[in-house]
C-alpha cells in the first residue's frame, strides 16, 4: 500500500514498485541484484564460450583459415576479458550479493544503492567493451595488454580496453567497500568471525583483495590511457620509459586477481561438501587461515608471470620461492576438503558432483602451477599452451565447477524449484569429460612447442601437436553441448511448480531458515547465533560419540526450538502482517542515472569529445548528488 | 541508516566504509608514487627536480596542513552541536584547500612555461599525473566541504549528524596525508 | 569389501592411463621442450624430471584419496544415521602443512642454484646479438668476419656445434626502440625462452651439442603476425661454421643472366623502395637500411618472411606481388612490408620477375 508521494526530500518522486519489470531497474534489493548479476554473467559466459569455440575451430588444423589473424587476435583477447571480468568476477558478485546478507543474518547489504550501482556499472561496462566490435574493432592486445604493444596498435581497439576496464573496475571497487562493511558490521548477534560460514570468510578475503588490487590496475589503465590519448610516456621505450613498468603494475593487480577469481568458488565448495557429507567442514580454522594466508602471500608472487621478462636472477629466485610457498596453504585447503568427505555419508547430488569435481580438477591446476615455480623450467612453460592448460584447470576446473555447484545448490532457495537431478548429472558428466578433453591435451601441446596467442601453428610442430589440438577442439564442442543441457535444465525447471522445500538439502547455514525465495526483508526476526553452522545446530545435537542426532523439536526443520518461525513471503513487506518494525531501503533511480554517465564519459575519452565529456560528467555529478541527498528509506507515516 | 550501537563493530556503516575506501586510495596513490620514483631521473637536463621551488611548495603545503586543523575544529564544533562554528571552520577548510589548488595551478603553469609539460618526459608525465590526481582529490574534497556547508545551512544535515562531518573530515585528512608523502618523496628527497 | 576393490581398480586404471599419456607426450617433436639438445636446455629439464615425478605422485595420492573416499563413504540406502561430526585433526593439519613445505624446500634448492647457473656468462662463449622486429628475427655477429666485419643475417641463426653462445638481445624497429614491441626468443631444444624488450638488453645462453636444425618461434604476443615469427638455429661443425662466416662476410656475387642483372639494377635504382628498407652488400653497390632483413646472402637461408615460407621462385614472386596477402602485416602503420607492385600491370610483373631472379642469385 506504499504510494508514490513526491517527498520534499527527493528531486524526483521516489520509485516504489517492488514487483514487475520496472522494479528491476530501480531495485536495491540484494537478492534481485544478485539474480541480475547471475543472468548477465551467464549471457556473457555464452558469448565468451562462443569466442572460445571460434578460437578452437581456427586451431583445429595447422595453418587454418577459419579466422583471419586480426579476427583471431580480437577473439582471444575478448575471450579472456569476458571470462575474467564479465563472467567469473560477476558470478562471484552474484553469490556475494545473494548470500552474504542471508548467511550473516542481515536484511540487506550496508549500502543498497551502491550495490545496485555496482551491478549497473558492470552491465554498462560490459556493453561498452562489446560496443567496440561495432566501432572499429574489439581490443586485440591480449587481456594483459602488454606495453608497448598496447600503445602501438592502430585504431581505437585498445582505447576500449583501457577505458572499458576502468569502468568495470569501478563496479568491483564499489562492491568491495560495500561487502567489507556488510560483513564486518552487519553480522547477526553472536556471529563472531569463527562462527561465520566459510563462504563469508572467503568473501571477506576476496573483497579485501579487490579493494587493494583494483586501484593498482586503475593506475595502470590511467597511465595506458594517458599514453594513448594524451601522449605521455609512461611505457614508451623511445622516450626512455620502461615497458616492464606495465607488466609490474598489471601483475601486482593480476595475481591477487586470480585469487579473487578462485576464492568465491572455494567458499562455495566449503559450504557444499559438508552438507552432502553430513558432517562439518574439516579444519574450519585451518581453511579460514589458509584462505587469509593465500590472500596475503598472493601479493608477493606477482613476478612469477614475468620469469622470462628480463628480471635478474635474484628477483626470479625470490618470486620462485614465494610461489612455491603459496602452494602450502592451497594444499592445506585441498586436504581439508577431502577429509570433510572422509568418514561422512556422501550424497552425490549434482552440487556435490561439481564440488568434488572442483577439488579434483583444481588439484591438477595447482600441481601444474607448482611446476611453474621451478623457474628455469618455467622458461620453457611460460607463454605456451602448458600455461593455458594450467589456468583453465584452475579457472574452469576450479572456479566454474565451483560456481556451477553453487548454482545447483542454491537454485531452490532463489527460485523455489529444484533443478532436475537427472539432467544435472548428465550436465556434469558431459561437462567434466568435455573439460578434460579440451584442456588436458594442452599440457602436452605446450610442452611440445606450441606457443600461446598464435592464430595459427605450422605442421612442422609435428602430427602429435595437431592431434592434441583436434582433441581440444572436439572437447570444446562437448563443453558446449553440456551447457545446452544445463540451459535446458533451467528452462524446464522454471516452467515447473515452485515446490522446493525451504531446506531441501538438510543444510547448515542461516539462509536455509528462510522461505523460497526469502521475503524482501530476509528474516522475520534477526536470528541470534550461538554456534558455527547455527542452522544445523538448531536441528541437530551431537551425542556422546559425536554423532548428530535430531533435536526434539516436533515439526519441520524450519521450526526452531524457542525461536519465532522464519518469515514467509506473505503480502506487503512494509505494512501489516506484523512486519511494521522492519524498515527496508526504498528503490532508487539514482544509481542507474549515475551509471549512464560512465560509458558516455568513456566514449568522450576515446573520441576526444568535450560535449560527450560534459554530458557524461553532468549525469554522474547530478546522479551522485541526488543520490547523496535522497534518504536510504522513506518513512511512510504509520 | 544503522545507528552506531546497532552495528557489529559499534561503528557507523558510513564511517567504516570511508576507512575501507581510504585503504584502497592508499594503493592508488602508492602505485602513482612508485611510478614517479621509477622515473625520477628520467628527464632531459634542466627539466626535472631542478624546476621545483621548494619554498613556494612548502607554503602551500603548510596551508593544506592547517586546513586539516580547521577540519578537526569543524568536526569538534559539530559534535558540540555548535553549527555556526562548524560551518565557519568548514568554510575555512574549503578556502585553504582552494588556496592550495591555486598554488598548484601557479606551480604547474610555471613549469610549463619553463619547458616541462605533460608529455615532455617520463618524469614529467609521472609528476603531473600524480599531482594532478591529488589535486583532483582535493577539488572533490572542496566540493564536498562546500556541499556540507550548504546542507547544514539549509538544515538537511542536522546537528545530530556529526558523523557526516567526520566522514568528510576523514577524507580530507587522507588527502592531506597523501600530500605530505608526495611533498617528501617527490619534492624534497629528490631535490635535496 | 566390494567398494574397496572397485576403488583400487579405479586408482590403478587412473595411474596407468596417466603413465600412458605421459609417455605418449614425451616425443622428440621438432619444437619439443622435452628433448634437450644442449646443456642450457638440459638443466631445466633435469629439474622438470624431478618436479614432474613429484607432481604425478601427489596427483595419484590426492586423486586416489578422492576416489577412495567417494566409494568408501557413499551413503548406503539402508543407513540414514548421521556420521560422527569430526571437526578436525591437528596432527593431520601439521602433517599436510609440513610435508609439502619440506618437499617444496627440497625442490627450491636446486631451482635457485640452476637459476644462477643458467644466468652466468659461460666461459668461451661466442656473442650473437638478437634483435626482434615485427615480425622477424635479426642476428648480428659483431666483428665475426675474417677481417672483423659484422655479419648480419635473419631468422636462421648459424652457430658452431658444442660451443656456448651468449645472446644479447633487444627489440627494435628500423634501428631503434621507437614503435618496437616485446618479443621472446625461444628454441626449446636449446634453452628456455627469453623476452626481448625495446630499450633494454636481455641475455640468454644457448648451446647445441649435435649438428642439426633447431626450430623455435617468438613466444611473446607481438600483434598481428606473432604466430609467423619463426626462428631457426643451425648448428654446424666448427669448420663449416668458419666457412659460413667467411661466405657471409663476402659481398654478394655478381648475378649471372640478363634477368638477374636487370633485377639488380631495379633493386639499386635511384629511389627504389628496396634499398629504403633492406641492407644488401653487392660490392660496388650497397644499401645499409635496417628496416627489413639483410638480403646479401638470402639464398644461404632456407626460409623467409619470418621463416614461414620456403625460399623459392614461386614464394618470392607471390611475396613481391602482395606481401600482406601472404603474411598479415600493417605497412600503413609502419610494420611489415608494403605492397609495392600492382600485379595486374604487366610491366610490374616483369619487374618482379627480374627482382626474383636477382634474389635467387644471392647465395
Amino acid at each position: 500500500m506504499a504510494t508514490a508521494t513526491a517527498t520534499s526530500r527527493s528531486i524526483l518522486a521516489r520509485p516504489t514498485a517492488e514487483t514487475g519489470w520496472t522494479s528491476w531497474f530501480t531495485t536495491v534489493d540484494h537478492k534481485k541484484i544478485g539474480i541480475m548479476y547471475a543472468i548477465t554473467a551467464f549471457v556473457f559466459f555464452l558469448i565468451g564460450g562462443l569466442e572460445a569455440i571460434l578460437v578452437r575451430l581456427q586451431l583445429s588444423e595447422p595453418n587454418a583459415t577459419v579466422l583471419t589473424a586480426e579476427q583471431y587476435n580480437q577473439l582471444f583477447t575478448m575471450h579472456g576479458l569476458t571470462m575474467v571480468f564479465l563472467v567469473v568476477m560477476p558470478m562471484g558478485a552474484a553469490f556475494f550479493n545473494y548470500l552474504i546478507p542471508l548467511q550473516i543474518g542481515a536484511r540487506d547489504v550496508a549500502f543498497p544503492r551502491l550495490n545496485a550501482f555496482s551491478y549497473w556499472v558492470f552491465l554498462f561496462g560490459g556493453l561498452f567493451l562489446y560496443s567496440s566490435f561495432f566501432l572499429g574493432g574489439a581490443p586485440n592486445g591480449g587481456w594483459f595488454a602488454y606495453a608497448p604493444l598496447s600503445t602501438s596498435m592502430p585504431g581505437n581497439n585498445m582505447a576500449f580496453y583501457s577505458v572499458g576496464l576502468q569502468i568495470l573496475g569501478l563496479s568491483s571497487l564499489a562492491a568491495s567497500v560495500n561487502f567489507i562493511t556488510t560483513i564486518l558490521n552487519m553480522r547477526a548477534p553472536g556471529m563472531t568471525f569463527m562462527r561465520m560460514p566459510m563462504f563469508i570468510w572467503m568473501s571477506l578475503i576476496v573483497n579485501f583483495l579487490l579493494l587493494f588490487a583494483m586501484p593498482v590496475i586503475a593506475v595502470a589503465l590511467f597511465q595506458l590511457t594517458f599514453d594513448g590519448v594524451f601522449g605521455t610516456s609512461f611505457f614508451n621505450p623511445a622516450a626512455g620509459a620502461d615497458p616492464l613498468l606495465w607488466q609490474h603494475l598489471f601483475w601486482i593487480f593480476g595475481h591477487p586477481e586470480v585469487y579473487i577469481l578462485i576464492l568465491p568458488a572455494m567458499g562455495i565448495v566449503s559450504e557444499i561438501l559438508p552438507v552432502f557429507s553430513r558432517k562439518p567442514l574439516f579444519g574450519y580454522a585451518a581453511v579460514a587461515f589458509a584462505g587469509a594466508a593465500i590472500g596475503f602471500i598472493g601479493w608477493g608472487v606477482w613476478a612469477h608471470h614475468m620469469f622470462a621478462a628480463g628480471l635478474g636472477p635474484v628477483a626470479r629466485a625470490a618470486f620462485g620461492l614465494s610461489t612455491m610457498f603459496i602452494a602450502v596453504p592451497t594444499g592445506i585447503k585441498i586436504f581439508n576438503w577431502v577429509f570433510t568427505m572422509w568418514g561422512g555419508k556422501l550424497r552425490f547430488t549434482t552440487p556435490m558432483l561439481f564440488a568434488i569435481g572442483f577439488v579434483a580438477m583444481f588439484t591438477i591446476g595447482g600441481l601444474s602451477g607448482v611446476t611453474h615455480s621451478v623457474v628455469p623450467h618455467d622458461a620453457q612453460q611460460t607463454d605456451t599452451y602448458y600455461v593455458v592448460a594450467h589456468f583453465h584447470y584452475v579457472l574452469f576446473g576450479g572456479a566454474l565447477f565451483g560456481l556451477m555447484a553453487g548454482t545447483y545448490y542454491w537454485w531452490p532457495k532463489v527460485t523455489g524449484r529444484m533443478l532436475s537431478e537427472k539432467l544435472g548429472k548428465v550436465h556434469f558428466w558431459i561437462w567434466f569429460i568435455g573439460f578434460n578433453l579440451t584442456f588436458g591435451p594442452m599440457h602436452f601441446a605446450g610442452l611440445l612447442g606450441q606457443p600461446r596467442r598464435t592464430y595459427q601453428y605450422g605442421p612442422e610442430l609435428g602430427d602429435t601437436v595437431t592431434i592434441w589440438n583436434r582433441i581440444a577442439t572436439f572437447g570444446a564442442l562437448v563443453i558446449a553441448l553440456s551447457v545446452l543441457v544445463f540451459t535446458w535444465n533451467v528452462i524446464k525447471t522454471q516452467r515447473g511448480p515452485k515446490d522446493a522445500p525451504d531446506d531441501p538439502w538438510d543444510a547448515r547455514t542461516l539462509e536455509w531458515l528462510t522461505s523460497n525465495p526469502p521475503a524482501h526483508y530476509n528474516f522475520e526476526e534477526i536470528p541470534v547465533v550461538t554456534h558455527r553452522d547455527e542452522f544445523w545446530y538448531r536441528k541437530y545435537a551431537e551425542d556422546a560419540e559425536g554423532r548428530a542426532v535430531p533435536r526434539q523439536a516436533g515439526g519441520s526443520t524450519t521450526e526452531v526450538q524457542g525461536q519465532p518461525p522464519a518469515g514467509g513471503d506473505t503480502g506487503d513487506p512494509d505494512h501489516g502482517d506484523g512486519h511494521e518494525h522492519i524498515h527496508m531501503p526504498n528503490p532508487s533511480y539514482w544509481p542507474l542515472v549515475m551509471t549512464f554517465g560512465l560509458p558516455i564519459a568513456g566514449y568522450a575519452v576515446i573520441y576526444r569529445s568535450l560535449v560527450l565529456a560534459a554530458i557524461g560528467g553532468l549525469l554522474m555529478f547530478f546522479g551522485f548528488y541526488a543520490w547523496i541527498i535522497e534518504p536510504v528509506a522513506e518513512d511512510d507515516a504509520h | 541508516m544503522q545507528a552506531a550501537h546497532e552495528t557489529t563493530l559499534g561503528i557507523d556503516h558510513r564511517k567504516l566504509a570511508i576507512w575501507v575506501f581510504l585503504g584502497s586510495e592508499f594503493l592508488f596513490f602508492g602505485a602513482f608514487i612508485s611510478t614517479f620514483l621509477l622515473y625520477v631521473d628520467n628527464t632531459p637536463e634542466g627539466l626535472g627536480v631542478e624546476l621545483f621551488d621548494i619554498p613556494f611548495t612548502s607554503i602551500s603545503s603548510f596551508v593544506l596542513l592547517m586546513s586539516s586543523l580547521t577540519m578537526v575544529l569543524a568536526h569538534s564544533a559539530h559534535v558540540r552541536r555548535d553549527m555556526r562554528r562548524a560551518r565557519l571552520w568548514i568554510l575555512a577548510t574549503a578556502l585553504q584547500g582552494a588556496v592550495f589548488i591555486g598554488g598548484q595551478a601557479f606551480e604547474f603553469t610555471t613549469f610549463v612555461r619553463e619547458g616541462m609539460g605533460l608529455t615532455t618526459s617520463p618524469f614529467s608525465g609521472a609528476f603531473f599525473v600524480l599531482t594532478g590526481f591529488h589535486g583532483a582529490h582535493v577539488t572533490i574534497g572542496i566540493i564536498m566541504l562546500l556541499s556540507l556547508w550548504k546542507l547544514i545551512g539549509i538544515g538537511r544535515v542536522t546537528p545530530m549528524e556529526d558523523v557526516k562531518t567526520e566522514i568528510v573530515g576523514l577524507y580530507w585528512h587522507f588527502v592531506d596525508i597523501i600530500w605530505i608523502i608526495i611533498f617528501t618523496v617527490v619534492y624534497q628527497i629528490p631535490a635535496g | 569389501m566390494r567398494s574397496d576393490r572397485l576403488a583400487r581398480r579405479w586408482w590403478l586404471g587412473l595411474t596407468m592411463a596417466l603413465a600412458a599419456l605421459a609417455l605418449a607426450a614425451c616425443g622428440d617433436e621438432p619444437q619439443s621442450a622435452m628433448d634437450p639438445q644442449g646443456p642450457f636446455a638440459q638443466k631445466p629439464d633435469d629439474l622438470w624430471q624431478i618436479v614432474f615425478v613429484i607432481a604425478i605422485v601427489v596427483f595419484v595420492i590426492v586423486q586416489g584419496l578422492i576416489v577412495f573416499t567417494v566409494f568408501k563413504f557413499r551413503e548406503r540406502p539402508d543407513d540414514t544415521s548421521l556420521p560422527v561430526q569430526t571437526h578436525g585433526n591437528t596432527r593431520l593439519e601439521i602433517m599436510w602443512t609440513v610435508i609439502p613445505a619440506l618437499i617444496l624446500a627440497g625442490i627450491a634448492v636446486p631451482t635457485v642454484r640452476t637459476i644462477f647457473e643458467l644466468d652466468a656468462e659461460p666461459d668461451g662463449a661466442m656473442t650473437v646479438q638478437v634483435i626482434g622486429h615485427r615480425w622477424w628475427w635479426e642476428y648480428r655477429y659483431p666483428g665475426a668476419g675474417p677481417d672483423g666485419q659484422d655479419i648480419v643475417t635473419a631468422n636462421e641463426m648459424v652457430i658452431p656445434v658444442g660451443q656456448p653462445v651468449r645472446l644479447e638481445m633487444t627489440a627494435q624497429e628500423a634501428g631503434g626502440p621507437d614503435n618496437a614491441v616485446i618479443h621472446s626468443f625461444w628454441i626449446p631444444k636449446l634453452a628456455g625462452k627469453q623476452d626481448v624488450v625495446p630499450g633494454r638488453i636481455t641475455t640468454l645462453n644457448i648451446q647445441a651439442d649435435s649438428e642439426g636444425r633447431y626450430l623455435g618461434q617468438c613466444a611473446e604476443y607481438c600483434g598481428l603476425s606473432h604466430a609467423n615469427m619463426r626462428a631457426r638455429v643451425d648448428a654446424l661443425s666448427d669448420d663449416q661454421f668458419q666457412r659460413w662466416l667467411a661466405d657471409q662476410a663476402e659481398p654478394a656475387a655478381e648475378p649471372e643472366g640478363e634477368l638477374a642483372r636487370q633485377g639488380k639494377e631495379l633493386f639499386f635504382r635511384e629511389g627504389s623502395s628496396c634499398v629504403g628498407c633492406h641492407a644488401l652488400n653487392a660490392g660496388d653497390l650497397s644499401s645499409g637500411a635496417q628496416v627489413g632483413p639483410n638480403l646479401t646472402h638470402l639464398m644461404s637461408r632456407q626460409e623467409f618472411a619470418g621463416a614461414i615460407f620456403e625460399l623459392n621462385e614461386d614464394n618470392l614472386t607471390a611475396w613481391l606481388e602482395n606481401p600482406s596477402s601472404m603474411k598479415p602485416m600493417r605497412p600503413d602503420f609502419g610494420v611489415g612490408m608494403p605492397d609495392l607492385f600492382d600485379e595486374s600491370d604487366p610491366e610490374a610483373r616483369r619487374e618482379i620477375q627480374a627482382l626474383v631472379a636477382y634474389l635467387l642469385s644471392l647465395l
